[in-house]
């Protein structure tokens, strides 16, 4: 029976570790925090069909039952030897591991959205990140003033992605859907707010995409304004005002909202960057980790035997991500056919 | 004796290159404005007449600041200019008493081992014989350097040297061929009368035992003195011009003489200082960013050769880190400023809209907070500062918080002096309509033109950190030491362009631990952020600032400061250490110890930043 | 006059005909500052712009009809910038946006001097 450890207990840690166990082999999953499910702990419900990200896990931990995965909580794997095709990995807890193949799921970051000043996360009260909004959705923390409800809320898309001033040239693919899907949801939650998004170009490339932004215009009368914010600067009554430019009236535009919503990019983070470079794995310059091809090796990393899988590669969505990890399975047992067939 | 026929180049030479300073001194002096003409007519017969006598000693003959930055290249240039400007001296005196007369010809004294061909007799002619072959000797060994310069740089403690013109060329082979032709015409002489000393005697007496020196005497007195003749002709194209410029340079700015908004022929004075030594290069982080072409020192060769771009006029931090540095003491900001102002006289700009009533009206009131365009990009700096206003009980007049014109300052640093006084026009009506005793800005680069450019009579200009060392003193601020480590990070236009570099420390140390660093005060690094720099690539930017962030990491610290809003944005974009600015920490410091949240631990020094920093801002 | 109608000049029904391209100012900006090419029109520029705040004055625009070959106007336009530098802080390309404004005030100098 072949070994297989698996880096990270996100959704794509997960469903790589189920797939693999289906396919008769060991699997361990190292997880570095004390729960398996990665962000989507903290996400309230999904883009693009409005289901429940509880409901997800749910699946994902049913998943792992039926799996019966052997998962290290609150562990990191400090190194990754490889000899004579196995791999010898020692872990920060006490457990030492021998493996067949390592898939590494590391997943993303968010972006530190204090790292764009101008915009006044953590200095003015009612800025929050998309990441903050899903929490307080999941708390029952409704976005208020101390009239009630809010008159006016602004989303701003492309914070930290799209960004030469973040170090941030890509784009995080979600950020956009998940703004249209923030949106629609504060809006049903109340009617009376306006609600506007500044974006620079809108990404709707998945499917039923498009569909919801076309609903959002026309059900929720969600406004898409095409400029990026310049700068907010807090007024006495802790609403914030806005500056971007109305690119497609060509005019600058100042706005008091209530609360403004940051959709905050993805980026490797130090966990992908630990995960990667214990297995000596090359990241691109975005710090994701580089895979052997962009169309047909998605799964493969620059290491022989050692497997990516999921937003560690780069942005991709809940969808995106299993599938991610399901292929990745199929590389690793594919890797595994071969070395046999090497051996007979 | 008749005048030999060889000293003819060298007397050709003297006479030209007397004839050529004296013609320029008067010309560069007659294109003076009318009042530095007075200046100087006027400081002549002062003591400033004395001190620049000194400096020149100490300068253009001791190079008293290129030894200070590096003990070879200073001995390099001491033993050439020193060594050659006593074997001059020495050798008159020494002319002078062999014939008990001052007035000789001069090539005597010069060329005096052929003039003289007796051997040296009682003590007074052996002692200068020995002196001036000691002398001798001294400046073959600065020679000797020189050579070796231009071969290996590091030993001079520099990366590179300047590159070669064909005047530069032909001058600098004449001068590395003068002393080793004297040496060998005085040596062949020596042999053939016995009148040298201990270099030239022996090296007379070696060189005959396989050369035939009696056929060698006449070339290489020729040879000699055509290297003379040579040097003083190609002098004026030359980079060796510096050398009488340098002494004018140090008369004229001793008398008050300074650089004008427009070019003048003091500017030219200043230009022909340069000796090219070099220094300015390894000073300038430009390298950091790959960029090798705009330096002080080449930007003022192409001013000479009339050739400058705007390629390179504009690509420069004006960061005053070259002219901290330069040996000859140039004022090379302002020279590169005084180009760009020539460069840019016929662009046009109109405010005009300034008039329009849409600018908010001054308000009456003691103290004013101008917080600068850049600052509205660095939201906490605005916090900070207005929290601390209302701590220690301030009341003042926010000018920019909504609509402002711009400092003018950047528009200077780009050479559009004109422009940027129809702003500082507009600003200094407003400042002064409001009654203000006090001005507190929290942009270095608005500081300082409101400093110097604007005149406010019976205001005060203030940086705040200024303001609140002093808020701080009066005890309207609290103080609380952070258990944090603090770089910080000296912004160009407040230290080295203000001289602000103790107010900031002072305050700082009040309220975290401040650890020195390598490259502060005079020495800082420019984050590479600098508006003054037209020319620069986002990417270069971004290398500029990653080489000062490397030096600053390497001392361990919890938090970068600095007291620039610009500064602030530049080093934000690394990912490594937190920046804040010194406004900030106060005011974090404050809080922090009047919410009395000091207990964490003090080991996880992160939590601790985190919590200081960022504590859950609650509605 | 030509200040006041310039934006509106620009929107005047009128084709941007490529035909009639004039890109003899473009293409010497864009030799002398090729950042300029990744301009993506996102308006921060503008929006942040201290000119701006206080005039009828968008830079984004200027730069993007200049990338058309739409040079009308530009002249007076440019002569109210103020070179403050908060367009260069905001913008998600790194444009160098004030070397081309300096740029074009020196093109607009060169050819008054030949007028001359
Ligand atoms: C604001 C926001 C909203 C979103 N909403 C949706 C949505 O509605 N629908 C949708 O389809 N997608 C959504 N996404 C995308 C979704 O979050 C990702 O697709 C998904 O989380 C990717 O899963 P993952 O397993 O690759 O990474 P993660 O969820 O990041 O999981 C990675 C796991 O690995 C662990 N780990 C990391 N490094 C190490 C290490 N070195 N050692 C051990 N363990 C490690 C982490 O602790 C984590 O548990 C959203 C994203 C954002 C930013
Ligand atoms: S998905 Fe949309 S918001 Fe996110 S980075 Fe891309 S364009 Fe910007
Ligand atoms: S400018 Fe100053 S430092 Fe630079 S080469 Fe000239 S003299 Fe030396
Ligand atoms: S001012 Fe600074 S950037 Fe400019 S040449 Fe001098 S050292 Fe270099
Ligand atoms: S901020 Fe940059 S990318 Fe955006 S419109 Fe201005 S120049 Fe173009
Ligand atoms: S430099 Fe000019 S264009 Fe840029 S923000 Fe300032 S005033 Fe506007």
């Amino acid at each position: 029976m072949k070994h297989v450890v698996v880096i990270g207990g996100g959704v794509a840690g997960i469903e790589t570790a189920a797939q693999l166990s289906k396919s008769g082999h060991w699997v361990t999953v190292v997880e570095k925090s004390n729960q398996l499910g990665g962000k989507l702990n903290d996400w309230h419900c999904l883009f693009p069909d409005f289901s429940l990200a509880k409901e997800q896990l749910d699946w994902l931990q049913s998943q792992k039952h039926q799996a019966d995965l052997q998962v290290l909580l609150e562990t990191k794997v400090t190194s990754v030897n490889r000899t004579n095709g196995r791999f010898a990995i020692e872990t920060s807890g006490k457990d030492k591991l021998e493996a067949d193949a390592v898939v590494v799921a590391s997943g993303y970051e968010l972006f530190d959205a204090r790292r764009k000043e101008e915009y006044g996360y953590k200095i003015y009260e009612r800025v929050i990140t998309s990441a903050d909004l899903e929490k307080r959705m999941n708390n029952g923390e409704l976005l208020r003033t101390p009239e009630g409800a809010p008159n006016r809320v602004a989303f701003v898309h492309c914070v930290g992605s799209r960004d030469e001033k973040s170090g941030n040239h890509y784009c995080s693919k979600v950020c956009c859907i998940t703004g249209v899907k923030q949106a629609i949801e504060l809006k049903k939650l109340s009617p009376g707010t306006e609600i506007f998004c500044f974006y620079m170009d809108l990404r709707m490339y998945g499917k039923h995409f498009e569909e919801l932004y076309r609903t959002a215009q026309e059900k929720y009368d969600i406004q898409f304004i095409r400029g990026r914010l310049s700068e907010a600067a807090e007024k006495i009554d802790k609403s914030v005002q806005i500056k971007a430019e109305d690119t497609l009236s060509g005019r600058p535009l100042k706005m008091n909202v209530d609360w403004l919503v940051l959709l905050v990019g993805m980026e490797a983070g130090t966990g992908t960057a630990q995960a990667a470079s214990v297995c000596g794995s090359r990241c691109e310059s975005s710090g994701f980790i580089a895979t052997a091809d962009e169309h047909r090796s998605t799964n493969l990393s620059s290491q022989e035997g050692i497997f990516v899988a999921g937003s560690c590669t780069g942005p991709m969505s809940v969808t995106d991500t299993i599938l991610h990890a399901r292929s990745a399975a199929c590389e690793v047992n594919d890797y595994f056919q071969k070395l046999e067939k090497s051996w007979l | 004796m008749e005048t030999p026929s060889f000293a003819l180049p060298f007397i050709i030479g003297l006479l030209f290159i007397i004839s050529f300073l004296i013609v320029v001194t008067i010309i560069w002096i007659a294109g003076l404005s009318k009042i530095d003409k007075i200046r100087i007519w006027k400081n002549m017969p002062t003591r400033k007449t004395g001190e620049a006598l000194a400096e020149t000693f100490m300068e253009s003959l001791l190079h008293r600041k290129i030894f200070r930055k590096n003990p070879v290249l200073g001995y390099m240039h001491t033993s050439l200019a020193f060594g050659w400007f006593l074997l001059i001296v020495v050798g008159h005196i020494e002319t002078a008493l062999h014939y008990r007369t001052l007035s000789f010809p001069i090539w005597k004294s010069i060329f005096f081992r052929y003039a003289e061909q007796t051997p040296p007799a009682g003590f007074e002619s052996k002692f200068f014989a020995a002196s001036m072959d000691f002398l001798l000797l001294i400046v073959l060994s600065g020679v000797m350097l020189a050579y070796y310069k231009r071969i290996h740089k590091s030993l001079f403690g520099m990366k590179r040297t300047t590159r070669l013109k064909v005047g530069d060329r032909i001058s600098l082979t004449a001068l590395w061929l003068i002393f080793p032709l004297r040496l060998a015409a005085e040596s062949v002489s020596a042999n053939l009368y016995h009148n040298g000393s201990f270099l030239t005697q022996s090296a007379g007496n070696l060189l005959a035992s396989f050369v035939p020196v009696q056929q060698m005497e006449m070339p290489l007195w020729w040879a000699y003195s055509c290297a003379l003749g040579v040097f003083f002709l190609t002098m004026p194209v030359s980079r060796y011009m510096h050398i009488p410029v340098e002494v004018l340079l140090i008369f004229l700015r001793k008398y008050g003489i300074r650089l004008k908004k427009n070019v003048n022929t003091y500017t030219r004075v200043q230009v022909f200082s340069c000796s090219r030594c070099g220094i300015c290069l390894d000073s300038c982080q430009m390298n950091h960013a790959n960029i090798r072409n705009t330096q002080s020192v080449y930007v003022l060769k192409q001013i000479r050769g009339r050739r400058l771009s705007d390629e390179q006029l504009f690509n420069c931090l004006l960061c005053g880190r070259c002219q901290n540095d330069c040996p000859v003491g140039l004022d090379l900001n302002n020279l590169r400023i005084t180009q760009r102002i020539e460069s840019t006289m016929e662009y046009n700009s109109q405010y005009d809209y300034l008039k329009s009533d849409c600018m908010p009206k001054p308000v009456s009131t003691e103290v004013i907070y101008f917080a600068g365009c850049m600052t509205h990009l660095t939201p906490a700096i605005i916090k900070s500062m207005r929290a601390l206003f209302e701590m220690a009980g301030v009341s003042y007049w926010f000018m920019d918080e909504d609509k402002t014109a711009c400092c003018g300052r950047p528009l200077m640093q780009a050479g559009q002096y004109q422009a940027a006084q129809k702003l500082v026009d507009h600003n200094r009506e407003k400042i002064q309509a409001s009654g203000a005793k006090t001005l507190v800005v929290s942009c270095p680069i608005c500081y300082k033109v409101f400093n110097e450019d604007y005149s406010l009579p019976g205001i005060r200009v203030v940086h705040h950190s200024e303001y609140l060392l002093e808020l701080m003193a009066d005890k309207r601020l609290p103080i609380h030491k952070l258990p944090l480590r603090a770089v910080y990070h000296d912004p160009c236009e407040l230290g080295r362009g203000s001289g602000i570099y103790h107010q900031p420390r002072l305050l700082l140390d009040e309220y975290a631990n401040l650890i020195p660093v390598r490259n502060e005060k005079e020495k800082a690094w420019c984050c590479g952020g600098s508006l003054a720099n037209i020319k620069i690539q986002m990417s270069e930017r971004d290398q500029i600032r990653q080489k000062a962030m490397e030096e600053y990491l390497s001392y361990g610290p919890d938090v970068l400061v600095t007291a620039c809003p610009l500064c602030k944005k530049t080093f934000a974009k690394d990912r490594n250490l937190p920046v804040h600015d010194l406004s900030e920490v106060v005011y974090m410091a404050i809080r922090q110890k009047s919410t009395g949240n000091t207990s964490e631990d003090p080991g996880k020094k992160e939590v601790n930043y985190e919590q200081i920093f960022f504590p859950r801002i609650t509605s | 006059m030509a200040v006041k109608n310039f934006g509106f000049a620009a929107i005047k029904p009128r084709t941007i005909d490529f035909e009639q391209f004039d890109g003899r100012l473009l293409s010497e900006i864009l030799e002398l500052e090729p950042s300029f090419k990744v301009c993506l029109s996102c308006g921060g520029c503008t929006a942040t712009c201290s000119a701006g705040n206080l005039v009828s004055f968008n830079i984004r625009q200027l730069n993007l009809l200049l990338r058309r070959g739409e040079t009308v106007g530009l002249e007076n336009e440019i002569k109210k910038c103020m070179l403050c530098g908060k367009c260069m802080l905001v913008c998600p390309r790194g444009i160098n946006i004030r070397n081309v404004i300096m740029l074009i005030k020196k093109s607009v100098a060169k050819s008054h001097s030949l007028k001359r």
